[in-house]
């Protein structure tokens, strides 16, 4: 790792960090990335272990998709990031795309910032300055640029370990499975009855950058999971975006799909919770 | 221009190994290196999956990633699933079903399909839909391409058992 901050210093920005490679070497396939030199991380070890202690999860920046996929530590203490797995891309893909990747690149429309963003996770981040912790919330400043320095890798992705209890979805737009999400809601939430004790609203592919909703939240919090409340959190969550406008959809397009599918989100997240439990 | 690197692997069992500049792709080093060219280039932005192959046992996409990093792994093409002349029972059951028509997208179509088969030996038709999305095909309209693998994983579960 020392190696590879080295040489990433040594190119002041000239050159790319290479992980899963699933959106960086398209770009220079394309020759819409053009780096002078390539900093391959899948050479360096002990970048891909998953493991948790004392409520918290930390997961290798190279952990693959695939393999977070199919963890069992992530089904029991982060079911919502594997969810999230089976809406990236392709399972040929997953098996090279890596959690670090997906987040450095920050792409719009990308599942693991999102769930990121809703599980207010952050990264740790090695750079010449040494190490850094950065929150979701202070991570994703536009599209496919973070708050991430030139000269700084992702080392570690840390997530608080959900609650057992806690009910969890995601509910996404896309033309084609597998395609970028034109719109996509993830959430969670912690609830006694008809009362909802936290919730947890984030976006993806719908503004610039993934967002989390939380004045929708709020109103969840404070007036429960009636129909009514369900409703108005979606409309405040319609409300609260700023969509992008692009050949997928309009921005129009994509602020009704922000209440529509916060909507069935929740309701998603209440239903199969209220299955698990009578299972 | 950076210096050619060596590049010694396993490919469909046996040991192989190339030289070429770090830049190069590894779909186009198992085609003009390795003379392998059953699997093929077609989009080379990894979206349709003609260039599927077996990385270190998992499916992988050989148009965005580079030769050098496949330095030590052991690779599988569509050239190593039949078995000399005896087909693979997925391409056998590709063969029965009809499921190519122009045939460019099936080397990438049946890695992928026996990637997915790993992972969920008996899989239900939507199952199935969503695994071999994974590649696309622009003549079938992917029906017999179900059907096949519907086919091809039956036969699969009765060898090993």
């Amino acid at each position: 790792m020392d190696e590879a901050l080295r040489i990433l210093g040594q190119y002041q920005g000239e050159a790319r960090v290479l992980a899963g490679g699933q959106s960086l070497v398209p770009m220079m396939n394309f020759r819409l990335a053009t780096p002078v030199a390539i900093v391959d991380l899948n050479r360096v070890a002990g970048l891909s272990e998953i493991s948790d202690a004392d409520g918290v999860v930390r997961i290798g920046a190279m952990a693959r998709q695939r393999q977070i996929e199919f963890a069992p530590l992530i089904a029991e203490k982060l079911p919502l990031l594997g969810a999230a797995m089976r809406w990236i891309g392709h399972l040929p893909t997953r098996t090279r795309g890596t959690i670090g990747g997906s987040i450095a690149h920050a792409d719009p429309a990308a599942e693991i910032p999102m769930v990121l963003q809703t599980l207010a996770g952050e990264v740790v981040v090695r750079g010449p300055q040494g190490e850094r912790r950065i929150g979701a919330s202070d991570l994703f400043l536009s599209p496919l640029t973070t708050s991430l320095a030139a000269e700084e890798i992702i080392t570690e992705v840390r997530f608080p370990a959900m609650p057992p209890e806690a009910c969890y979805a995601i509910e996404e737009f896309a033309r084609r499975k597998g395609d970028f999400a034109i719109a996509a809601i993830a959430v969670m939430l912690l609830r006694d009855g008809e009362r909802c004790t936290m919730a947890r609203l984030a976006t993806a592919g719908i503004g610039p950058v993934t967002v989390r909703l939380r004045d929708a939240e709020v109103i969840l919090e404070e007036r429960g999971l009636s129909e009514a409340s369900i409703t108005a959190a979606a409309d405040k969550a319609a409300e609260l975006v700023e969509p992008m406008s692009d050949q997928h959809g309009s921005a129009d397009f994509r602020r009704h799909l922000t209440g529509v599918l916060t909507r069935r989100a929740v309701q998603k997240a209440i239903r199969e919770r209220a299955h698990a439990g009578s299972g | 221009m950076p210096e050619a690197v060596d590049i010694r692997l396993t490919v469909n069992g046996k040991a192989r190994e190339g030289r070429c500049e770090p830049r190069k792709l590894l779909v186009d080093f198992l085609r003009e290196d390795l003379g392998l060219t059953g699997t093929h280039a077609g989009c080379e932005h990894g979206v349709c999956g003609a260039c599927t192959i077996f990385f270190d046992g998992e499916a992988a996409r050989s148009c965005i990633m580079f030769a050098v990093q496949a330095n030590g792994v052991e690779l599988v093409t569509v050239e190593g699933l039949a078995n000399g002349e005896k087909l693979h029972p997925l391409q056998q059951a590709f063969h029965e079903h009809h499921a190519l028509q122009c045939g460019f997208c099936t080397p990438g179509m049946l890695i992928a399909a026996l990637d997915f088969l790993k992972v969920n030996p008996d899989p239900t038709e939507d199952e199935i839909r969503e695994g071999i999305s994974a590649v696309l095909c622009r003549c079938t309209g992917y029906v017999n391409i179900v059907k096949a693998v519907k086919a091809g994983a039956e036969v699969m579960r009765r060898l090993t058992p």
